[in-house]
């Protein structure tokens, strides 16, 4: 009845068209279309975008873990920040003697605290491949072993909220430190150049941008094969009812490490992307606020459909830029203010929405209010 | 440990064996000494009053509570005090809940397809479809249990009584060898319960059930062995006419 073959809803294709369309006419209309066109793309926008793009690859990844196995991570901004801050060491080996203090091997806040030799953490950095390596693997690496204690401890539900929560606080405070050996306060900075190319270019800028969209799709078709697969049918079975599928055989730890792992690479890569964009990655990124946030994307796409939660990525952070122009102060009103509207009135999020408007088949599976209580006494 | 049990030749003919069995949350005795012992192949009922300790007894059998005394063995080697749920679903041991728990986003056919008898890994459920032989087992039951025209309903979306049988189905689906089957009947109707009884036996054939009910008359139409618990122990055993002559039975449920 079911093939292993992937199928993808209207939904998920349309979001492949426009990721795919959008990597390929992003340097189109950033590059090649005359400056004083109408249409086009100035840098300032393939920035912003690029940036919303990474921030719905987190999306994703932290749509995997909540939406479909109910792990309520309130930490995927750590998985995020380590990703980035590993691209950042890399970029930061890049400047080399172009540097305020040219050194050739040390970075300028090392030398400016007096160090002589290039911390262990370091080696290795000066490599594209090794860092690309380390933005896959530290994250990964830290959710296995958080992930390995808490799952076999059974800790669910909002004890496990919070105990991610202070992951990422204590990771935060870590990273302040100057003598922790990653930039202290003021992280890791004036990046030159990524493969010989300068961060600084439009067409870098425009090459990131279609990078981060060609991720997000592959990000997206990935978790898809997941949650279809007969591991996601049990993944949203342990999140519906846990102990039920803990009498069934199943060992329910592993079905949660696997995908919390998947999930942390996945944010991983999205901080990679996003730190050569923005040109700065500092210990405010662990800030617990950032990872509340990325569960409010979620929960206004739409929990639990993937697509929703990068339409609610990039939704939520358009409304923040334009809302923390216009009016500042009242921005983080406006966002529990829509935590709260949606909560309310739209469960299912604006993907739901959108369905309910062409009011045709019926979603796939979206979790009910009481899916993160147990279901079994 | 496992090892020197087997040497008793009443364990190891025994399907399930549970001796002196006590379990108490904080202070109060849920079980006091409960000893049963079930024979391969055999069908049984387990009656007694609220809080006679029923549930208790099948959250021990399935590793869900660790009793604080008494030995638990299933088929006369694997010491179940020492496993947990996984590891006891796997030996064989399928149970249904009181409260009929399916997985209610998926469909009636996709709750078959996750009981059913396979690979349990992460990546042998990732990689792995749904076998041709799987899919032959699911419509098989789908056939028993009446639901071989809903197997694409979300099983949210069933009756009470369809949800009991689709769980009844998703034991069937495991292949266990001993079935614990927690109130079946409750809030069915006639029909279904007179169904319900001829489905269990049905089952009985080729696997060994424990029923606790509270329905005498389902009871009855079962026609099995009966076992009565009150406060944590065996008050008697027998068939349902010798267990309802017993006076300490009639005390027990009709009061002193």
């Amino acid at each position: 009845m079911s093939t292993p073959a992937l199928r993808l809803d209207r939904a998920g294709l349309i979001f492949l068209a426009l990721t795919l369309g959008a990597a390929a006419l992003a340097p189109v209309f950033a590059l090649l279309v005359p400056r004083d066109s109408a249409f086009a793309m100035p840098p300032y926008v393939v920035a912003l975008i690029g940036k919303y793009l990474c921030y719905a690859i987190l999306a994703v990844a932290l749509d995997l873990v909540w939406g479909y196995c109910g792990i309520l991570s309130l930490g995927h901004g750590a998985f995020f920040a380590l990703g980035g801050y590993a691209m950042g060491m890399y970029l930061m080996r890049q400047i080399g003697a172009r540097g305020v203090y040219a050194n050739p091997i040390l970075p300028d806040f090392m030398v400016f605290l007096n160090w002589k030799e290039l911390p262990v953490a370091w080696w290795g950095f000066h490599s594209f491949a090794y860092a690309s390596l380390m933005v896959m693997l530290v994250p990964g690496l830290l959710a296995f072993a958080f992930g390995w204690f808490a799952f076999r401890s059974r800790v669910t539900g909002v004890y496990l909220s919070i105990i991610t929560q202070a992951l990422t606080y204590a990771l935060k405070l870590a990273f302040f430190r100057n003598d922790f050996g990653f930039g202290g306060n003021n992280g890791l900075t004036d990046f030159k150049d990524v493969l010989g190319f300068s961060v600084q270019s439009d067409a870098t800028r425009a090459a990131l941008f279609s990078i981060s969209a060609l991720a997000l799709a592959l990000a997206y078709l990935v978790s898809k094969a997941i949650v279809s697969s007969k591991y996601g049918k049990a993944l949203i079975a342990v999140r519906d009812s846990e102990s039920r599928v803990r009498f069934l055989g199943y060992r329910v730890e592993n079905y949660k490490l696997f995908v919390f792992v998947v999930s942390a690479v996945m944010a991983g890569i999205a901080g990679a992307l996003y730190v050569p964009q923005v040109g700065i990655i500092n210990p405010s990124e662990f800030d617990p606020g950032n990872s509340i946030e990325a569960v409010i994307w979620v929960a206004v796409g739409g929990r639990g459909t993937l697509v929703g939660a990068a339409l609610g990525a990039i939704a939520v952070n358009f409304a923040k830029t334009y809302f923390t122009g216009a009016f500042p102060e009242y921005w983080l009103f406006g966002l529990g203010g829509l935590f709260v509207l949606v909560t309310l009135f739209l469960p299912k999020g604006l993907l739901g929405l959108l369905n309910m408007r062409r009011a045709a088949r019926p979603a796939a599976a979206p979790p009910s209010p009481a899916a993160q209580e147990e279901g079994v006494q | 440990m496992t090892l020197a049990a087997t040497d008793d030749p009443k364990l190891t003919s025994t399907l399930l064996y549970l001796d002196g069995v006590s379990v108490s949350f904080d202070g109060y005795k849920a079980l006091r000494g409960l000893s049963l012992t079930l024979a391969p192949g055999e069908m049984r009922a387990i009656i007694g009053p609220n809080g006679a300790g029923k549930t208790t007894m099948m959250d021990v059998i399935t590793g869900k509570t660790r009793p604080d005394e008494g030995d638990v063995y299933f088929e006369g080697r694997h010491d179940l005090t020492r496993l947990d749920e996984a590891e006891i679903a796997e030996l064989g041991v399928g149970r249904k809940f009181q409260k009929p728990t399916v997985f209610e986003n998926h469909t009636v056919s996709d709750n078959l397809l996750l009981a059913a008898k396979a690979p349990r890994g992460v990546f042998a459920t990732l990689f792995g479809g749904s076998g041709a032989a799987q899919n032959e087992t699911i419509e098989r039951i789908l056939t028993t249990i009446r639901l071989a025209d809903l197997r694409q309903t979300r099983a949210g979306g069933l009756s009470h009584g369809q949800k009991q049988w689709l769980e009844i189905g998703m034991l069937l689906a495991q292949d266990p060898k001993l079935l614990l089957v927690d109130e079946p009947v409750a809030g069915m109707t006639d029909a279904e319960t007179a169904a319900t009884a001829e489905l269990l036996r049905e089952i009985s054939h080729d696997h060994s059930v424990v029923v606790v009910e509270h329905d005498m008359a389902f009871v009855r139409e079962l026609g099995v062995k009966v076992t009565v618990l009150h406060e944590g122990s065996v008050l008697a055993e027998g068939s349902l006419d010798q267990v309802s002559a017993d006076e300490r039975v009639i005390e027990v449920y009709l009061g002193r």
